[in-house]
């Protein structure tokens, strides 16, 4: 097994690479360094001089991918692409436009982000695994059809109509929890009840439905007949041996996300004011903040990448059928 | 049931603040947008005044009350007069500033502060973790702050402007330049020629020339003091790392000082124990006293304890809790101008029924801005000094309906710009000497726009009858630029395109991101566009030189976006932004205005409305576009403030118990299906 990990490791540094030139040119092909540089200092009084001072400081004055004047080496090093991705391999994301350092900001953003991602997580399985079981466990009754109506109809609402409507109802009208805002230690629990509330509920149509299919494919199985040729409580079957069964496809879209729960939300976060890595993200665009944007998606693909290993590890626990070589 | 009981206690629940803070003498407010600088050096944009403006003092301010705005001095002891040497060849400004003025407690006056070891840094939360200390204001931090304007690390964007003006300025920045190495430069080392220490509350500086608006200048946060043991404490290794800078962690000697610097979530100033404290002003506007801005005249400010800023990136939340009572006062969104004010038959705008009842009161100042959409003048279509296209421009002038786009668009927010100056600022004039007789007349007492015949036979005499070339006979087809491209923007473009179709003129949209904006204005290749400014200070000049030859956007970096170039405009411009205020500068104005209407580089727009909402508990809020410090003329009854919130956030809870009453109910059927099941002996045949 260590062997495979250290194969999938390696394979992820490609990957990376890849994902960070299709970054770099995207965020190129529509802002030029000249264009941040404005951006950063603002639309009054910018003269040429302090423009071209800005893009030095920060090395945005030298060729983006290839630099035809340096020799040898140098055409690929020596150019604004090589300069900014290299650092990042080794996790020194550098200073933000503003001059604010990344990873103390990423640091101190991660613990708001996982406030409300990790209750959203777990919440948000147990209630869509427990809503898919009843409706498989009744499948085709009233409520099973019911369940997959109310199921279709959650899943066409957008999320933003959740938490404006979320805020709207809970907050505003009948005034149980604060709109938005945040805060450290225990307060942080009442600013979370509601976007936690909400990212559970808006999860409840697409996650259940998924959940019902794959048990309903598992109950079709023989060692359900059997099983209930045995004389096993359905609720036996379904706990016990159906669920069991069902666990890769499960942990298939369950396990690759956990690592990306440090990346926060991007809309819960704006709309509730809780400063974390998803709102970090968003500003970062809008502010055109190379340095943030890269550095965030780059922790965004070595996330998916350790998301992807850890789906593939978890198979092995709940399947012994499984090795990996 | 406990949840009932609670809420018949009357405890609040929403309440997003702590509640160690209830009752507490602290004003509440929103930010936007997280400053990008708090460095007096670097920071130019409102968001980042919001908190600088309180903290650094530069040796001038506005009058909180009197309009049109006056400059009084601050730290200074006068207002100082320029003196003229050379035969005007240089001018001086001497200013004195008081003596036993304190800065805030701050580390950075603490000797030992200044060796701190790798772990000591290390372990602090806040610089403020660090024994506090303090020192008297002297004119060599004024002295050290403008030498920072030339740091070659720093980008002062008024480095270029005041390098034309302070003697010796350019000289300088190169002298930093070929110093420039990592760590603290010790700026007291190195001589500037044009600003001098006199003596420890004096100093001096000397400008190229004549530059009356200088003293404006004196009055930005670009001029306050820094003192020299901040920017070294500030540079000691590890700082940086844990974003301990001078441009997060502003010191000053105003009334409040940065205690908590969140910019992603929350910012808090606090009352700063060594303020000298000054006494609220006593005279205003005519209207100040009934208005109830005397009450407090004559009483040491500030009256706040502490301002609590919480970031608000959405206008829904931030709205919900203005009407929650837990900001005390907002700005209007567009979405929510309907629901908050009532706009009269005249114009004029009150608080809706649903404010009122709430006690909120509304304030409206037509704010020193103005938005204008200009022609290129090097279009070789709209442009140029030719009479075709200035009476292409006057019939495009008249057409385009900006009262209509006023009313539609801004729910009547503003007023139509007749001249570039704004009302209030010296230079504009009132009634029917305001008035553009190029697309409007006199009528009834009141200005109104010419009809649309004139502007089509101006069209037709600038060679396009009926919208049409009448010497090539294709169809005028204009461009307009523009930034708006969003879903929301699409009403706004069409009824561009109709103020156009009026004339016959084809209008051909082209939406674009800003950066490409930028470059199509940079460039001159734009042809109708849209821009804004807002004042710097509250000169004619900081308007006018919007249109002043010399300074057109192609060919430099001036902020004459329509390349408008006129020798008499460019002359007279010369001689008024040298002038003090007297009827020769008016005369002046006058002459300049008249040659840009005839001319009509612009459409001239409109100058915006701010209008702002309080709750009854907030007292002394008047407008201001200039003052920035405006926190500490504030003052909050905390007490009332409580009252009303519990009144109006009592927690609503039994809908969410016959929730949970339904939910429990809807169970019952699904544990008898179970059951039945489960005691069924076989599957009944399908």
């Amino acid at each position: 097994m260590l062997a495979y990990i250290v194969r999938r490791v390696l394979y992820a540094i490609p990957i990376l690479i890849g994902v960070n030139l299709i970054t770099f040119v995207l965020f190129f092909v529509v802002n030029t360094p000249d264009d941040m540089a404005r951006m950063h200092l603002g639309a009054k009084r910018v003269t040429p001089e302090a423009l071209e001072k800005w893009k030095q400081e920060r090395g945005y004055d030298r060729d983006l991918l290839w630099n035809e004047k340096a020799p040898g080496l140098g055409k690929v090093t020596d150019t604004i692409f090589f300069d900014k991705s290299v650092k990042l391999f080794a996790f020194d994301f550098g200073r933000a436009e503003d001059r604010r350092d990344i990873a103390h900001e990423i640091r101190t953003r991660m613990g708001p982000s996982l406030a409300l991602a990790i209750p959203v997580f777990l919440v948000g399985l147990a209630v869509n695994i427990t809503f898919a079981l009843l409706m498989a466990f009744f499948r085709a009754t009233y409520l099973d059809f019911w369940g997959v109506v109310l199921c279709v109809a959650m899943m066409s609402i957008s999320t933003l109509f959740y938490i404006i409507g979320g805020q709207y109802m809970v907050s505003k009208i009948l005034h149980l929890v604060p709109i938005s805002g945040y805060d450290g230690g225990f307060e942080a629990a009442k600013f979370v009840i509601l976007p936690v509330l909400i990212g559970v509920v808006s999860g409840i149509g697409s996650g259940s439905r998924w959940y019902r299919t794959i048990f309903l494919e598992e109950m079709g199985r023989d060692y359900v007949r059997t099983a209930r040729a045995k004389g096993l409580a359905e609720s036996v079957v379904l706990f016990r041996h159906v669920l069991k069964n069902a666990m890769i496809p499960i942990l298939t879209g369950a396990v690759v996300v956990i690592p990306l729960l440090f990346m926060g939300s991007l809309l819960a976060e704006s709309f509730f004011g809780i400063p974390g890595l998803g709102s970090y993200t968003i500003d970062a665009i809008q502010a055109q903040d190379f340095a943030v944007v890269r550095s965030m998606v780059f922790i965004g693909s070595v996330l998916y990448i350790i998301g992807l290993l850890l789906t593939d590890l978890s198979y092995t626990v709940v399947d012994p059928r499984i090795r990996l070589e | 049931m406990l949840m009932l009981f609670v809420a018949g206690c009357g405890e609040v629940w929403n309440d997003p603040y702590p509640r160690s803070e209830r009752g507490a003498n602290i004003l509440y407010s929103a930010f936007v947008n997280r400053p990008k600088h708090l460095d007096p050096v670097q920071s130019y944009t409102v968001d980042e005044s919001l908190f600088t403006r309180q903290v650094y003092e530069p040796p001038l301010h506005y009058h909180y009350l009197k309009r049109p705005y006056e400059l009084i001095p601050l730290t200074a002891a006068e207002v100082p007069k320029p003196k003229e040497i050379d035969g005007g060849k240089f001018t001086v400004y001497e200013i004195r500033i008081r003596p036993g003025i304190r800065y805030q407690p701050h580390p950075a006056f603490v000797e030992r502060n200044q060796a701190l070891s790798a772990s000591e840094i290390k372990k602090l939360k806040t610089p403020y973790d660090l024994p506090l200390g303090t020192r008297e204001l002297v004119a060599a931090d004024y002295v050290y702050q403008i030498k920072r304007l030339a740091h070659p690390r720093l980008h002062s964007p008024i480095y270029g402007l005041m390098a034309e003006y302070i003697v010796g300025l350019p000289e300088f920045a190169d002298k930093l330049k070929k110093l420039n190495r990592p760590g603290w430069i010790d700026l007291r080392e190195h001589v500037l020629a044009g600003v001098e220490e006199v003596d420890r509350y004096t100093y001096r500086v000397t400008l190229k020339g004549r530059y009356p608006q200088f003293v404006y200048w004196l009055a930005m946060p670009f001029f306050s003091p820094i003192p020299w043991e901040a920017e070294k404490l500030f540079h000691q290794p590890g700082m940086e790392l844990k974003n301990f800078t001078l441009d997060w962690w502003p010191v000053g000697t105003g009334p409040y000082m940065l205690r908590e610097n969140n910019p992603n979530a929350r910012m808090v100033l606090e009352r700063n124990p060594n303020y000298r404290g000054m006494p609220y002003p006593s005279e205003g506007e005519s209207s100040d006293g009934e208005a109830g801005l005397l009450k407090d005249a004559g009483k040491t400010m500030p009256f706040i304890d502490r301002v609590v800023f919480s970031r608000e990136k959405e206008s829904v939340p931030y709205w919900n809790k203005f009407l929650q009572g837990y900001y005390d006062s907002a700005g209007i969104s567009p979405e929510n101008f309907d629901h908050a004010v009532r706009v009269a038959v005249d114009g004029g705008a009150e608080p809706s029924p649903e404010m009122l009842e709430r006690g909120i009161e509304l304030s409206t100042a037509v704010a020193a801005t103005v938005f204008y959409f200009g022609f290129n003048m090097k279009d070789p279509v709209v442009g140029g000094n030719s009479e075709r296209a200035r009476k292409l421009r006057q019939a495009i002038s008249i057409a385009v309906d900006m009262e209509e786009y006023l009313s539609i668009f801004l729910n009547g927010r503003g007023i139509v710009a007749h001249s570039p100056v704004p009302p209030g600022i010296f230079g504009a004039r009132e009634g029917s000497e305001a008035m553009n007789p190029i697309t409007h007349v006199w009528r009834d007492g009141r200005e109104q726009r010419r009809a649309l015949a004139e502007a089509k036979k101006l069209l037709a005499e600038a060679g396009y009858p009926e919208g049409t070339d009448a010497k090539t006979g294709a169809p005028l087809v204009l461009y307009f630029d523009t930034t708006s491209r969003g879903p929301g923007d699409k009403a706004r473009l069409d009824w561009w395109r109709k103020q156009f179709e009026k004339l016959s003129i084809q209008l051909e949209v082209r939406e674009t991101d800003w950066n490409r904006f930028q470059e199509k204005i940079r460039k001159g290749t734009q042809q109708v566009y849209g821009l804004g400014w807002h004042a710097d200070y509250p000169d004619p000049e900081n308007f006018l030189f919007l249109l002043h030859g010399p300074q057109a956007r192609t060919d430099g970096a001036g902020s004459n976006s329509s390349n408008y170039a006129s020798a008499e405009f460019d002359a007279l411009f010369e001689r008024m932004k040298s002038m003090p205020n007297s009827p020769k500068r008016q005369q002046i104005i006058d002459r300049m205005v008249e040659i840009a209407r005839r001319d009509a580089p612009w459409i001239f727009g409109f100058h915006p409305k701010d209008y702002t909402l309080r709750h009854q508990w907030l007292a002394n809020v008047k407008p201001n576009d200039m003052a920035g410090n405006t926190m500490q003329y504030l003052r909050v009854d905390p007490q009332r403030r409580a009252e009303f919130r519990r009144q109006w956030n009592r927690p609503v809870v039994w809908p969410v118990l016959l929730l949970l009453l339904a939910l429990a109910i809807s169970v019952v059927p699904a544990v008898r299906t179970y059951r039945k099941r489960e005691r069924m002996a076989a599957r009944p045949a399908a």
